[in-house]
C-alpha cells in the first residue's frame, strides 16, 4: 500500500473495533455473551425477581410440581420453599463465587507469569517449579483439603478455588512474556528507561491481554463448577443458604419421585458453563488475528 | 528468434477481500527467452512474487483468481488439471525462495532431501538417486559434499542452504528456474557467490531463469532482460543495458536514483543525501553535500575502549558452560558530537551487539564507555536510568519497535512521561510537533502501528528516539528492511537531523553503499573485533584489510557493462565466533595507515 492510501484512510479502525468487529460475527461467541449476559442480570436482580423469600420455610407446601399455581411456578423443594427463588439467589452465590474465583485466579496466575517470564533465569525456575509442584496434585484434592479446615463462606470458597486453579494461567502469561519482552519495543523503552514496572504495565500487560482475558472466561466456568462440586460433596456453601450445588445434594434424594429438583439446576449450571465455555472461544477468535477472518 | 520458453499473456492475478475481488497484477505480459536471465524489479506490494507464485500455479485456491495465459514451450499451464501441473513444477520450472532457513525441513539430511526432488518425479532406484544428489551438491560447489551428505540442516549456514535449495531445485534438470529474491537475505559476500554460481550454473544447463529482486545493483549484475513493475502494472520492459543507460519511465528513473552506487562519493569529504526523484516527471534534483557537522572538541561525545562482551553456551544437567560466543572482543573506538561512526561487517560479526552493550541494553563482560566523559558500566541501575535520555537506539524492523497496542502518538510520549519530561497534558503535543519534525502529518498521533507503512514506521521510531533530545543514536540496520527509494527519504531524514541537532549516530549496517554515503568514519568488524577503521575516504579509497577488501568487491554494482566481468569468488562461509571455554583472545596489534586510518596486524 502507498503511502498516499494510508495517509487519507479514514481513523475509524482502531484495535478494539476491529476485535468488536470480529467477535460479533462469531455466532456462538455471541450467544455465549447472550446466555451470560442473561444469568448476571437474573442473579443480579434476584431480590427484585423471586416471588418469595428463598429461606422461607412452608411445611403445607412440600414438593409442589412444576406450573401448577402463579405462585410457585417452579414449584417447591422438600421444606416447601420457593423453587424459582432459590434458584435465583443460588445463581446470585454461584456466579459470585466463579467471578471472585476467576478474579483470585487471574491477578496470582498474571503476577506470577509476569514474574516468570520478565526476570527469567533463578526466578522464573523458582515460580515455575512450584506451579509444577502444584500441577501434581488433583485439584478437588486441594480444594477439600484446604475446605476441612477454613470455615466456609462465600468469599473463603471463592478464595480458594482461585488460589488452587492459577498455574494454568501463570504458564500461559509467562510464554507470551517470554517472548514479547525480546521485541523492539520492548528493548526500545527500556532504552529510554522506563522501569521494569512500567515495562511491565504498559507494554507487556495490553499485549497479553486477549489470552487472559479469554483464560478468564474459561476460568469462570470451571469456577462454577467446582463450587457446586464442593458444595455437592458438603463442604462448601452450608444450607441453608442456597447455591446451585447444594440444590443438588438436597435434590439427590429425592431424584426418583421429584427429578426436576435436581434437573433444574443441572440445566442452570450447564447453560453457565457452555455460556462461559463459548463466549471464550469467541473472544479467543477475536483477538486472535492469524485467522485473518475477512473484515 | 525462437520460440520463448515461457510466455506470459494479459495476466491478471485477484485476491478475495472483504471489499470483493482485488486486483494486485493487472495484464502483464512477458516473454522469456531460452538460455535468457530476466529480471522481475520493484518493491514491496509491486506483485512481482505474486507473478512467480502465480507461473507455478501456487496462489492460494479459492481466494485467489488468475486469468490470461502462461505457456510454457507452447503449453497453457493455467488450463491444466492439478495432477498435471504438479509434474511441471520441479520438473519442467523450479523455484528457490528467499528464506533459506526455512526452505529445507530440519528433521531431514541434506542428501535426502535433495535425493527425495529426484525420487518425486520418478525413473530413478534409491542408489541412482543418492549418486546423482551427491553430483548436484557438488555443483553447487559445497565443500567437502561427500562428508556433509548425510548431515542435517541446522549444520549449514544460510548461503550453504541456498546451494542446498539450488541443488533441489535443479534436480529434474527444469528448464525455467524462478528465484525469488534468492539473495535478500544473505550477506554481501554470500550474496555474490550465489549470483556468481546462478550464472554458472545457467550456462552449464542452458536454463532460463526469471530472477525476481528488490536491489537494481543485482538486477545489472544478472540479467538479460528487465521487466519492473509497480502497483501491479508494467511500467518498464526493456533490455537491462537500455533500462539502465536511458530508462524511459519516471518511475524506473527514481527506482535507479536511489539506488546507492560504490564509488560515488569519492569527491565528496562530508555525507550526502539521496537525489530525490520527482515520481511524475522523472527528474532528479542534486543533492548538496551536508555541511561540517563534526564538532572540533577535544574530548569525544563517546569514547568506547576495550569493549567486550561474551555470551556463555550452557548445556548438560549442570549447566556446565560449553563454549563461549565471543561477540565482542577487546572493542575501541571514539565518536564526536555530530560525527557518523559506520560499523560495518556480515551477520555474526557483533555489530549489533556492540551497539546493545553500548547502550547497556546488553550488559558487556568488561572495558569502558563514557558518554562525555562518565563511565556507563559503573552507573547503578537507578543511574543509569536517568542516563539514557542521552542515547537512544533505532531499530531493524519497524513491525517490531512499535507497540502494536498503543498509538503512535502514545509510543512517541512515553519517553517524556517516563523521563518527567512532560506531563500528560503536555506529552501528546509534543508528540505532534516530533511527527511533523520526522515528515509526518500530526493528526496521524492517533492511529495505531498497523495503519502505517514500513518507512513511516521507521520516521516514527526516529520521532521516539529524538523526543528526549539525545546526544547519541544508535542505529542498528535502521533503514536495512527498507524500500529502495523509502531507504533513501530515511536516510536523508537522519542526515537533516544531523545537521539540525548536531546528532551523533553509531550507524550499524552491512550495506557497504550506504554507509559510504552517510558517514564520517567507518570501523569494519570480522568475528567481534575491529579489522579497520578510519575516515570514510581513506577506508573506501585505500582499504588495507583483506576483509575490508572483500566487504566491497562484493557489492553488486549497479551497471550492466560490468555484468560477464567475472569476480573472482572465494568460496568460503562466514566463521562464528563460537570458542572453546578456555580460549584466550590474542590480543591484536593496530598499524596506522595514515592518521585515524588504524587496521589490525595478522599475526
Amino acid at each position: 500500500m502507498t503511502d498516499a492510501a494510508i495517509a487519507t484512510r479514514p481513523n475509524n479502525r482502531s484495535y478494539a473495533s476491529l476485535t468488536l468487529r470480529r467477535f460479533l460475527k462469531h455466532r456462538m461467541g455471541v450467544l455465549g455473551a447472550v446466555v451470560v449476559v442473561l444469568l448476571c442480570f437474573s442473579a443480579l436482580f434476584a431480590q427484585f425477581l423471586a416471588p418469595h423469600d428463598p429461606l422461607l420455610i412452608n411445611t403445607s407446601q412440600r414438593f409442589l410440581p412444576l406450573f401448577a399455581s402463579w405462585e410457585f411456578p417452579l414449584g417447591t423443594d422438600d421444606l416447601g420453599r420457593d423453587t424459582l427463588s432459590r434458584l435465583l439467589f443460588g445463581g446470585q452465590v454461584s456466579l459470585m463465587v466463579g467471578v471472585v474465583a476467576m478474579l483470585a485466579t487471574m491477578v496470582t496466575g498474571t503476577l506470577v507469569g509476569l514474574a516468570a517470564g520478565y526476570y527469567g533465569g533463578v526466578v522464573d525456575n523458582l515460580l515455575m517449579r512450584l506451579v509444577d509442584t502444584l500441577l501434581c496434585f488433583p485439584q478437588v484434592f486441594l480444594l477439600l483439603v484446604i475446605a476441612a479446615f477454613v470455615p466456609p463462606t462465600i468469599l473463603s470458597i471463592s478464595l480458594i478455588i482461585g488460589l488452587t486453579s492459577w498455574m494454568e494461567v501463570s504458564r500461559i502469561v509467562r510464554a507470551q512474556v517470554s517472548t514479547i519482552k525480546e521485541m523492539d519495543y520492548v528493548q526500545a523503552s527500556r532504552g529510554y528507561g522506563a522501569s521494569n514496572w512500567r515495562i511491565m504495565l504498559v507494554e507487556l500487560m495490553p499485549n497479553i491481554l486477549a489470552p487472559v482475558l479469554v483464560a478468564a472466561t474459561l476460568k469462570v466456568a470451571t469456577a462454577v463448577l467446582m463450587e457446586t462440586y464442593i458444595s455437592f460433596l458438603g463442604y462448601g456453601v452450608q444450607p441453608p443458604m442456597a447455591s446451585w450445588g447444594n440444590m443438588l445434594t438436597n435434590a439427590q434424594g429425592y431424584f426418583d419421585t421429584v427429578p426436576f429438583l435436581a434437573i433444574l439446576p443441572g440445566i442452570l449450571i450447564t447453560l453457565t458453563v457452555m455460556g462461559f465455555n463459548f463466549l471464550g472461544d469467541g473472544l479467543r477468535d477475536a483477538f486472535d488475528a492469524r485467522l485473518k477472518m475477512d473484515l | 528468434m525462437n520460440q520463448p520458453i515461457l510466455s506470459v499473456a494479459d495476466l491478471s492475478v485477484s485476491f478475495r477481500t472483504d471489499a470483493g475481488w482485488q486486483k494486485v497484477v493487472r495484464d502483464i505480459s512477458f516473454d522469456v527467452a531460452e538460455r535468457q536471465t530476466v529480471a522481475l524489479v520493484g518493491e514491496s506490494g509491486s506483485g512481482k512474487s505474486v507473478t512467480a507464485l502465480s507461473i507455478m500455479g501456487l496462489t492460494p485456491l479459492g481466494s485467489s483468481r488468475v486469468e490470461g495465459s502462461v505457456k510454457l514451450n507452447g503449453r497453457d499451464l493455467l488450463a491444466l488439471p492439478d495432477r498435471q501441473m504438479r509434474k511441471v513444477r520441479g520438473s519442467e520450472i523450479a523455484i528457490i525462495f528467499q528464506e533459506p532457513m526455512t526452505s529445507l525441513n530440519p528433521v531431514h539430511t541434506i542428501g535426502h532431501q535433495v535425493s527425495e526432488a529426484l525420487l518425486s518425479h520418478g525413473g530413478v532406484s534409491r542408489t541412482e538417486a543418492r549418486a546423482e544428489a551427491l553430483r548436484l551438491l557438488e555443483r553447487v560447489r559445497i565443500p567437502a559434499a561427500k562428508s556433509r551428505f548425510d548431515e542435517y540442516p541446522h549444520r549449514f549456514s544460510g548461503g550453504m542452504r541456498q546451494r542446498v535449495m539450488i541443488a533441489i531445485a535443479l534436480a529434474c534438470r527444469p528448464k525455467l528456474l524462478i528465484a525469488d529474491e534468492p539473495t535478500t537475505a544473505l550477506d554481501v559476500t554470500i550474496q555474490a557467490q550465489i549470483l556468481e554460481l546462478i550464472k554458472q550454473l545457467q550456462e552449464e544447463e542452458g536454463m532460463s531463469v526469471l530472477f525476481i529482486t528488490h536491489d537494481m545493483g543485482v538486477v545489472a549484475e544478472i540479467a538479460d532482460r528487465t521487466i519492473v513493475m509497480l502497483n501491479g502494472e508494467v511500467v518498464e520492459h526493456d533490455e537491462t543495458s537500455a533500462i539502465f543507460r536511458s530508462a524511459a519511465h519516471p518511475y524506473t528513473r527514481a527506482l535507479l536514483a536511489a539506488v546507492p552506487k560504490l564509488g560515488s562519493m569519492t569527491a565528496f569529504t562530508h555525507p550526502r543525501r539521496f537525489p530525490i526523484v520527482d515520481r511524475t516527471t522523472g527528474v532528479a534534483d542534486e543533492p548538496q553535500e551536508t555541511p561540517d557537522t563534526v564538532k572540533p572538541d577535544d574530548q569525544p561525545l563517546l569514547d568506547v575502549s576495550g569493549l567486550t562482551t561474551r555470551f556463555e553456551v550452557r548445556s548438560g544437567l549442570l549447566s556446565k558452560v560449553q563454549a563461549r560466543v565471543h561477540a565482542v572482543e577487546n572493542v575501541s573506538f571514539q565518536l564526536r558530537g555530530g560525527e557518523t561512526l559506520a560499523l560495518v561487517g556480515e551477520s555474526g560479526c557483533g555489530k549489533s551487539t556492540t551497539g546493545r552493550s553500548v547502550l547497556r541494553l546488553t550488559e558487556p563482560l568488561k572495558g569502558s564507555v563514557r558518554l562525555e566523559g562518565k563511565e556507563i558500566l559503573q552507573l547503578s541501575p537507578e543511574e543509569m536510568r536517568n542516563q539514557r535520555r542521552h542515547m537512544q537506539m533505532i531499530f531493524q524492523d519497524p513491525f517490531a519497535s512499535l507497540n502494536p497496542r498503543m498509538t503512535v502518538g502514545a509510543s512517541i510520549a512515553q519517553p517524556l512521561i517516563v523521563n518527567a519530561l512532560a506531563d500528560r497534558t503536555e506529552a501528546p503535543d509534543r508528540a505532534r510537533a516530533l511527527l511533523s519534525q520526522v515528515g509526518l502529518q500530526p493528526d496521524m498521533a492517533g492511529r495505531f502501528p498497523h495503519e502505517f507503512s514500513g518507512g513511516q514506521r521507521q520516521r516514527i521510531c526516529i520521532a521516539r528516539a529524538l523526543a528526549l533530545e539525545p546526544r547519541l543514536i544508535v542505529a542498528d540496520e535502521a533503514v536495512s528492511a527498507l524500500d529502495v527509494s523509502v531507504k533513501a527519504q530515511v536516510i536523508n531524514l537522519m542526515l537533516e537531523l544531523q545537521s539540525q541537532m548536531g546528532l551523533a549516530y553509531l550507524f550499524i549496517s552491512h550495506d557497504m553503499a550506504v554507509v559510504e554515503r552517510v558517514s564520517h568514519r567507518v570501523a569494519v568488524m570480522y568475528l567481534g573485533e575491529i579489522v579497520e577503521i578510519g575516515p570514510r575516504a581513506a577506508i573506501f579509497g585505500n582499504p588495507q584489510h583483506p576483509y575490508t577488501r572483500r566487504l566491497l568487491d562484493a557489492v553488486p554494482v549497479p551497471d550492466p557493462a560490468r555484468r560477464h566481468v567475472q569476480r573472482v569468488v572465494v568460496n568460503e562461509e562466514i566463521r562464528s565466533p563460537i570458542r572453546a571455554p578456555d580460549y584466550v583472545p590474542p590480543i591484536r596489534q593496530y598499524r596506522e595507515v595514515t592518521p585515524g586510518h588504524a587496521v589490525v596486524v595478522d599475526a
